[in-house]
């Protein structure tokens, strides 16, 4: 923000007029340009028509109820699966971010007790169940979303497992989420200063108890805004429940059309809500950015201390916000 | 496990188009992006609206909605993107010239939609660079465009790197879309192609798909990971 105000001098009053003239004719120009290129183009074909448009956005045509109990219904069932998915993949998530950071735990442990063959095949399973989990994760979050779902929808019949497609779509969502939550989990816990877990251990807390107790929760605090954008990013890939047929918003998006071949004032109408929905969300991971900066400066007994990195990394990750 | 060695052409060709369709479209996006973000940082008030109204309404729509947008709204304005038939590049990249406009159209939406991840990216690497970088060189009398092209962009590049790079592996991910948008034969299509009509098992399938969009996505994680490591300990 600051860092705007410094690239030029604030605006003079000369400058303030140019400028002020200047969008004007600019603003005239791109009026005139859309109202050729798009505009026209768009009318002649009768896009502005009530006839399309009347279902959506008139309450006395005939189609009008119908047609928004039905958005309904694909709202709904959006929501319901954004929020299985949601609550799903938050779940997955600190298991994951657990499991990883008890794992390299005991990657550290050397099992003196014990008689050396036992010792090296248990310091070789630890090992091969981090390897397994890592892999695990890499390929989960490497894979597109899209392609976890379709494989989820078309691979558990094959194996004689069949579900709602609304399973389906919330098992595949969780796969990926899960596992992009984990890792912002983890690298909230990593980034904590290092003397959070070692006076845990100093006060007498096993590695998990540690884990749970002091790292998590931190974590968790420190996250929340990229926590948040990830949850926008949930929201907008159940619209990826189309590909397998489920209800959602775009699907009956796509049976409205079907019925009354107006693709692009649905779509518009759908996007309205999808903006609507998904802009407050990250309104919200803004206010709680803000309020945790806030926070940690008015505690001030730390003063700039060793977690003020950890917060700016956080922000810069809500900033960046994972898209799909 | 035959179906991988056996078809092998239909992944290769699978993996080569929705590399191409990655390559333009990265190349479409950081220019576009690029576009935005200094509309984002200028000095002129109406400008910074529109930069902040297109991030704003790209960010939060689905890409989904966006490619329906493409392909029901551009020919709707009478357009087929034959604006994209660019000579020389559709040598390589065959799929621009051809007269079914799929890909051209998945190509603008997937453009349109990561533009503004990657202004934001960009952005991010802007306001990373110390304020007293851009105070310095205000008071050396160096203009808005001067102060960014000697001062603020060079350093803020670097920031701006990782950022980038995690919006270029999304949108390779986000690109498997365009396999259910009738662009045929990419390589999230092969699937439906090869278990559909040719009725070969579904989990070697799947394994290939997978390799296929591993090949890209990790080494690039890998690489980011790196530079993101090496980054920090320059840093301390």
């Amino acid at each position: 923000m600051s860092q705007q105000a410094v690239l030029y001098d604030v605006p003079g009053p000369r400058q303030r007029r140019y400028t002020q003239i200047f969008s004007a004719v600019a603003a005239l120009v791109v009026l005139a340009g859309l109202y050729f290129l798009v505009y026209k183009p768009l009318d002649e074909k009768g896009q502005f028509s009530l006839e399309l448009w009347g279902p959506l956005i008139d309450p006395g045509n005939e189609n009008f109820s119908q047609v928004w109990k039905r958005i309904g219904i694909g709202a709904k069932n959006t929501l319901i699966a954004a929020v299985l998915a949601i609550v799903a993949s938050l779940v997955i998530g600190t298991l994951v971010a657990v499991l990883r950071l008890q794992l390299k735990e005991l990657n550290r442990r050397r099992f003196t007790g014990l008689a050396a063959p036992v010792s090296i095949l248990l310091r070789g399973l630890s090992l091969a169940l981090t390897a397994l989990t890592r892999a695990c994760v890499e390929i989960f979050r490497g894979l597109p979303v899209v392609i976890t779902i379709f494989f989820v929808a078309r691979g558990f019949p094959e194996f004689g497992i069949t579900f709602d497609t609304l399973w389906y779509l919330v098992i595949g969502l969780t796969i990926y989420n899960g596992v992009v939550i984990a890792e912002i989990l983890r690298s909230g816990m990593e980034g904590l200063p290092p003397g959070q877990r070692e006076a845990a251990v100093a006060i007498g807390l096993s590695p998990l108890q540690t884990t749970v107790t002091i790292l998590l929760p931190q974590a968790f605090r420190i996250m929340l805004p990229a926590l948040i954008s990830q949850l926008v990013v949930v929201l907008k890939d159940t619209s990826l429940g189309f590909i397998i047929s489920y209800e959602e918003l775009l699907n009956i998006g796509k049976q409205i059309i079907g019925a009354l071949g107006n693709p692009i004032q649905t779509y518009t109408i759908i996007a309205v809500l999808f903006i609507a929905v998904n802009y407050s969300l990250s309104k919200l991971a803004q206010y709680i950015q803000r309020r945790l900066a806030r926070g940690r400066k008015t505690a001030g007994v730390t003063g700039r201390g060793p977690t003020a990195p950890a917060v700016q990394a956080a922000a810069a990750g809500a900033d960046e916000v994972n898209p799909v | 496990m035959n179906v991988l060695i056996d078809k092998f052409d239909v992944f290769a060709g699978g993996f080569w188009l929705t590399f191409q369709i990655c390559i333009l479209a990265a190349i479409g996006a950081l220019i576009l992006g690029a576009v935005v973000a200094v509309l984002r940082i200028s000095p002129v008030p109406p400008l910074r609206a529109l930069g902040t109204a297109y991030v704003t309404v790209f960010r939060n729509m689905p890409l989904t909605v966006v490619m329906f947008f493409a392909a029901f709204g551009l020919p709707a304005l009478g357009s087929n993107a034959n604006f994209l038939r660019i000579p020389v590049i559709d040598a390589i990249f065959t799929r621009l010239g051809t007269d079914l406009p799929y890909f051209r159209f998945a190509l603008i939406a997937l453009i349109l939609y990561t533009a503004a991840f990657v202004c934001e990216a960009l952005r991010s690497g802007v306001n990373a660079v110390s304020p007293g970088q851009a105070e310095a060189a205000r008071s050396l009398g160096l203009t808005f465009g001067q102060n960014l092209r000697y001062v603020v962009l060079p350093q803020s590049w670097k920031a701006s790197i990782v950022p980038l790079g995690s919006v270029i592996i999304a949108m390779i991910k986000n690109s498997a879309l365009i396999g259910f948008f009738g662009v045929v034969g990419d390589l999230s299509s092969t699937a439906d192609q090869l278990t559909g009509a040719e009725g070969y098992a579904f989990i070697p399938v799947a394994i290939g798909i997978s390799i296929g969009y591993l090949i890209m996505t990790v080494p690039l994680g890998a690489l980011l990971d790196r530079i993101e490591r090496r980054q920090a300990v320059a840093a301390r």
